[in-house]
Parts: C-alpha cells; sequence; structure tokens
C-alpha cells in the first residue's frame, strides 16, 4: 500500500509529457500560471502593457546579440562598426532600427504601464512588493539604455555619458573617486566605452531575473483590476488561455505596427541627429538634450540652480516612487471611484509632459520657470496631495462584485 | 522511563552549555573568514576598474604660445579634456579685476587665476558642473553675458577669469598646475 502512494503520478499528463512533467513539473507550471491562470474578467487594454513589455524585452535581447555579433567597443572603430553594421551586414540597418527604435518603444510601453498602476491604485496592498520589484526594473532599464546609447559613440552619446557621468560627482568627499573609477581614466575615453560595452550587454538579463520576481509577486495575488476591488467569487475569473492571450496577441499586433512604422519610415525620429557626428572631446553640441525618456529627469536636475541638490531631485523623483503604496493609503484601490483624486491624477499626467517638454528646451526664461513649476508639483503630489486624500477624500460608492457591474452593463445596453 | 530520559536530556544541556560558547565562536570565525575571503575577492574586481597604469601614464604636455594674438583663443587637449588658453586684451584684464568679490559664486581674486603673466589664463575646459565643454573659444561662439564662456549644456556662465557667475555649476573653471618654461612655453602637468 505504502508502495503504491508512493508511485501515484503527481501529473495530469499522459505518455512523454506525463513521463517528464512527473520528474520536471514544467508542464504543470505552464498550465498553472498560462493557461488556467484566473484573471479578472473586466480587464481593460492599460492591462496588455505588461506582456508588451516582456515581449519588446525579449526582442530588445535578441537583437542586441546579434548586433554585438558586429559591434567594436574600442573609441577608433566603435562609430565605424556601427556605420558597417548599416552598410553592410545584411539586413544590419533593419536590426540596428529594430533595436534603437525599440528602446524608446520600451518606454513608452513601460511609462503607459506604470501610469496604469498609478491610476487603478495597482501599488496597493497586498502588492507593494510587486510595484517595489517594477521600479527596480525601470532603474536598470535606464542604466540599459544609457550605456547602450554610449556604443555608437557619436556626439550625444560621448557628451550624455559625460554629463550623467558627472551626476556622481556632485556627492560630497567621494565624488570624484567614484567618477574616476566609472571612468576609468580622467575622462569619458576607450575604458569607459568598453565597460558600458560588457554591462549593456550584463544588464538586459539582470532585468530578466527581476521581471521574472515581478511575474511570482503578480501571480500571488493576481492581476488588480479597473474596478479595484478582490474577487471573491469564482465567476469573476476566466482563465488567462485563450481569453487573455488572444487580447494580448492582438494589442501586440497593433503595437508591432506602430513599431514597423517608426523602423521603416521615421527610423531617426526619436534620435538625435548630433550621434551621427563622431565623438569629439573637444566640442560640445550647442544643442546638448537626452534621449526623449529620460528628459523628465533632466528638466528635474536643471530646474535646481543647485549642483548636489539638482542631482538628490532628479534621483528622488524615481526614488519616491518606492513609497507610493506608503503615501497613498486610501482604503479605495481604483482612481475611477476617487473624484479628487482623478484630477490630480490628470494633473500629474500633465507635470510629466510638460517636464518632458521643458527638458527639451533651453534651460533659461519661460521653460526655466515652468519646469520649476512642474518640478514643485510632481513632488507635492507625491508628497501631499496622495496622503492628504487618503485622509480626506470621501470615494463613490463601490460595486459589490466585478459580475454585478458587468453585467449590469450588459442589462443596460440590450 | 520517561523520567530517566528528561534526567539525561537535563544532563546533556548542562554539560553542552559550556561547550555552546566556543561553538559560537567557531561559527562566528568561520563567518569572519568568510568575509575577509569574498571581500579579498571583491576588492581587485572593483580595484580592476579604476584608471589602468597606460591611463595613468598620462604624461605632462608642453605648449608653443608664441602663434597666440591678443585676444586670441586656443584649445589643447589634455588628460582627455580641452584645455582652455586666452591671451586676453589689457581691457579684459581691467573687467575681471574690477569685479568685486561679494558678486562671485565661487569668490576668487583674478591675481589668483593666472601664475606670473596676467595676460595668459589657463582653465581646463570642463565646466565644474556635469563635465561639459563651455562656449567661448571661438569669436563667433555666444560667451553669455558675462563675456567668458557659456555651457550649452545647463546655462552655467563663466567671466573672463574662468568664474562662474550663473548658473548650476558650483566652482570656477579648475586652473591646472602649470609653468612657463620660457615667455612664449608653458608645461602643463
Amino acid at each position: 500500500m505504502n508502495k503504491k502512494t508512493i508511485h501515484k503520478p503527481t501529473t495530469s499528463f499522459k505518455g512523454l509529457i506525463g513521463w517528464i512533467d512527473e520528474r520536471l513539473p514544467f508542464f504543470s507550471f505552464i498550465k498553472k500560471e498560462l493557461g488556467e491562470y484566473p484573471t479578472p474578467l473586466n480587464l481593460n487594454y492599460l492591462w496588455n502593457f505588461g506582456s508588451l513589455a516582456g515581449i519588446t524585452l525579449v526582442i530588445m535581447i535578441v537583437t542586441g546579440i546579434f548586433l554585438a555579433m558586429h559591434y567594436t567597443p574600442q573609441v577608433d572603430m566603435a562609430f565605424d562598426s556601427v556605420e558597417h553594421i548599416m552598410r553592410e551586414v545584411n539586413y544590419g540597418w533593419l536590426i540596428r532600427y529594430i533595436h534603437m527604435n525599440g528602446a524608446s518603444m520600451f518606454f513608452i510601453v513601460v511609462y503607459i504601464h506604470i501610469f496604469r498602476g498609478l491610476f487603478y491604485g495597482s501599488y496597493k496592498s497586498p502588492r507593494e512588493l510587486l510595484w517595489i520589484l517594477g521600479v527596480v526594473i525601470l532603474l536598470l532599464m535606464m542604466a540599459t539604455a544609457f550605456m547602450g546609447y554610449v556604443l555608437p559613440w557619436g556626439q550625444m552619446s560621448y557628451w550624455g555619458a559625460t554629463v550623467i557621468t558627472n551626476l556622481f560627482s556632485a556627492i560630497p568627499f567621494v565624488g570624484d573617486s567614484i567618477v574616476t573609477w566609472l571612468w576609468g581614466g580622467f575622462s569619458v575615453d576607450n575604458p569607459t566605452l568598453n565597460r558600458f560595452f560588457a554591462l549593456h550587454y550584463l544588464f538586459p538579463f539582470l532585468i530578466i531575473a527581476v521581471v521574472g520576481l515581478h511575474l511570482i509577486a503578480l501571480h500571488t495575488f493576481g492581476s488588480n483590476n479597473p474596478l479595484g476591488i478582490e474577487r471573491t467569487k469564482p465567476e469573476e475569473s476566466i482563465p488567462f488561455h485563450p481569453y487573455y492571450t488572444v487580447k494580448d496577441l492582438f494589442g501586440l499586433g497593433i503595437f508591432l505596427l506602430i513599431w514597423s512604422g517608426f523602423i521603416f519610415f521615421a527610423p531617426n525620429f526619436f534620435g538625435e541627429p548630433d550621434n551621427y557626428i563622431p565623438a569629439n572631446p573637444l566640442v560640445t553640441p550647442p544643442h546638448i538634450v537626452p534621449e526623449w525618456y529620460f528628459l523628465p529627469f533632466y528638466a528635474i536636475l536643471r530646474s535646481v540652480p543647485d549642483k548636489l541638490g539638482g542631482v538628490i531631485l532628479m534621483f528622488g523623483s524615481i526614488f519616491i516612487l518606492f513609497i507610493v503604496p506608503w503615501l497613498d493609503k486610501h482604503p479605495v484601490r481604483s482612481g475611477r471611484f476617487r473624484p479628487f483624486f482623478k484630477l490630480f491624477y490628470v494633473l500629474l499626467l500633465l507635470t510629466c509632459f510638460t517636464l518632458v517638454w521643458v527638458g527639451s528646451q533651453q534651460p533659461e526664461g519661460w521653460p526655466l520657470f515652468i519646469g520649476r513649476v512642474a518640478t514643485f508639483y510632481y513632488f507635492f503630489h507625491f508628497l501631499v496631495v496622495l496622503p492628504g486624500l487618503s485622509k480626506f477624500e470621501c470615494s463613490l460608492p463601490l460595486p459589490v462584485s466585478l459580475l454585478d457591474i458587468e453585467t449590469g452593463k450588459k442589462e443596460k445596453h440590450s | 522511563m520517561t523520567t530517566i530520559l528528561e534526567s539525561n536530556i537535563a544532563a546533556n544541556k548542562k554539560k553542552v552549555s559550556p561547550q555552546k560558547n566556543r561553538r559560537d565562536f567557531l561559527i562566528l570565525a568561520t563567518g569572519a573568514l568568510g568575509a575577509v575571503g569574498v571581500g579579498s575577492f571583491i576588492y581587485p574586481l572593483i580595484k580592476s576598474m579604476n584608471p589602468a597604469r597606460d591611463v595613468l601614464a598620462a604624461s605632462t604636455i608642453e605648449i608653443n604660445l608664441k602663434p597666440v594674438a591678443e585676444g586670441q583663443a586656443i584649445t589643447v587637449l589634455w588628460r582627455g579634456k580641452p584645455l582652455f588658453i586666452r591671451r586676453r586684451t589689457e581691457k579684459e584684464i581691467q573687467t575681471a579685476r574690477s569685479v568685486p568679490l561679494k558678486d562671485l559664486l565661487d569668490p576668487q581674486t583674478d591675481q589668483d587665476r593666472f601664475k606670473t603673466h596676467p595676460q595668459w589664463l589657463v582653465v581646463v575646459g570642463v565646466c565644474t558642473h556635469l563635465g561639459c565643454v563651455p562656449l567661448g573659444q571661438k569669436p563667433t561662439d555666444n560667451k553669455g553675458e558675462y563675456g567668458g564662456w557659456l555651457c550649452p549644456c545647463h546655462g552655467s556662465e563663466y567671466d573672463i577669469s574662468g568664474r562662474v557667475r550663473r548658473g548650476p555649476a558650483p566652482r570656477n573653471l579648475e586652473v591646472p598646475p602649470y609653468t612657463f618654461l620660457n615667455d612664449t612655453t608653458i608645461r602643463v602637468g
């Protein structure tokens, strides 16, 4: 009897797959986490952006590895090796443009993903660690994108690298030694390019690891939903496959169309023309700007008239996201039922767009003033508005279940 | 029977307790040695990213100033960074000297900004904010309100003495160590 219970099959699969699954429960895992995974039935299209980000990461890694087969991380050859990729390598232009525009696409998708979470309270209990892991991914993404942009060794690459590594010189006492250590010299030069290449190769794999943790945290409590209320009945969930795999695939189709649009018709839309000039340590381009996805942070850096202060506020603008779950303690999760939160949320969104614009302008006159106002509101929103609303805002009546609203809607329409 | 067992356990406990301290020490010692081992592995990895010997060997350079006319500026590459050398006019020196110290963000008199020849200003052409090269070397450049240099990255402005007057830069343009070998040649470094 003992023998029988010991050898009782632990898998529902049969045949060869059953044999494998009993020893390595891979198929059970896929079935549980991708097939049956119970998902709220009312997710809207804003929930597509998580899977889009994942797919973009995979495309970036694949194109990146193929680019690395032709790229030379050496100051005298880096720029030429990229041109070699563009002109000589079979489909090199395509792979490079996919990778180049992919970075922009990645940030678009991730920014929408973040603002989705901010509106629907996806960072609230019990999903705080899910959110925090997301901020870690964002930081890793920024570091990766920054180092990748340095590799072509154009003017913007060189001066962007100089400015960003110099940020660390603002740290009192140890700042200069840290910068020398990062550079491996007394200016951005070959040792810098060389190590940025190694780290740009490494970081995406760190991102993959954190994305794994992100997904484990997500699957522990399941997805949030537009109503922001927990599921209590099994009828409120549908299996992930085929319902959301198909929805994600549809979204992916649209996304790839847009991405292809940029690759084939406006490949340099997001880029700076100055990066087609080989790096020159003697001349800073007159209009030096970072990639568009860093503009809001750059705007914050420049709106503070003090070096260390600017650096602290710029890093603070991201690090503040870590504590959002504790700044917004309002018991209602979804912004849909919080009339005042909604207003301030729109204001935050406008602030961020404004900061992008300010970052692209010269730091003087009106843009500087607007930048200061926007920077002030950005921090005001997180440090004052969110805690304030948590205390004083009365929410609208919440629905009882996901099903009630959905069936209610259907009855109204029919 | 249980009483015997309990008494045995109690006896063992008594025996063990003096040894426990010794065992704790062993665990601590092992842990400490492990930490030292890990540290001595990480240290060379971190150190390997500091400037290598060939970079450190970046030596001194000598610059011939003879061809530089009054009011003209030249840029020289030194340790991967541009070096600004400017032959100032008498008027520019007067302007630089007339600035009261209280108007400066990083107070320093013009006399402290050059060695022996007031007309020659030698500074590292790197903005002390985040390391861009300020504009102002070419006659056509926008030199900013103070007539020296204007950093295009974050709008810092420097006067004709290379002192920061406006913007996020915290310090004046750095004066490198240099000496005049004769009236028309300097050695930097």
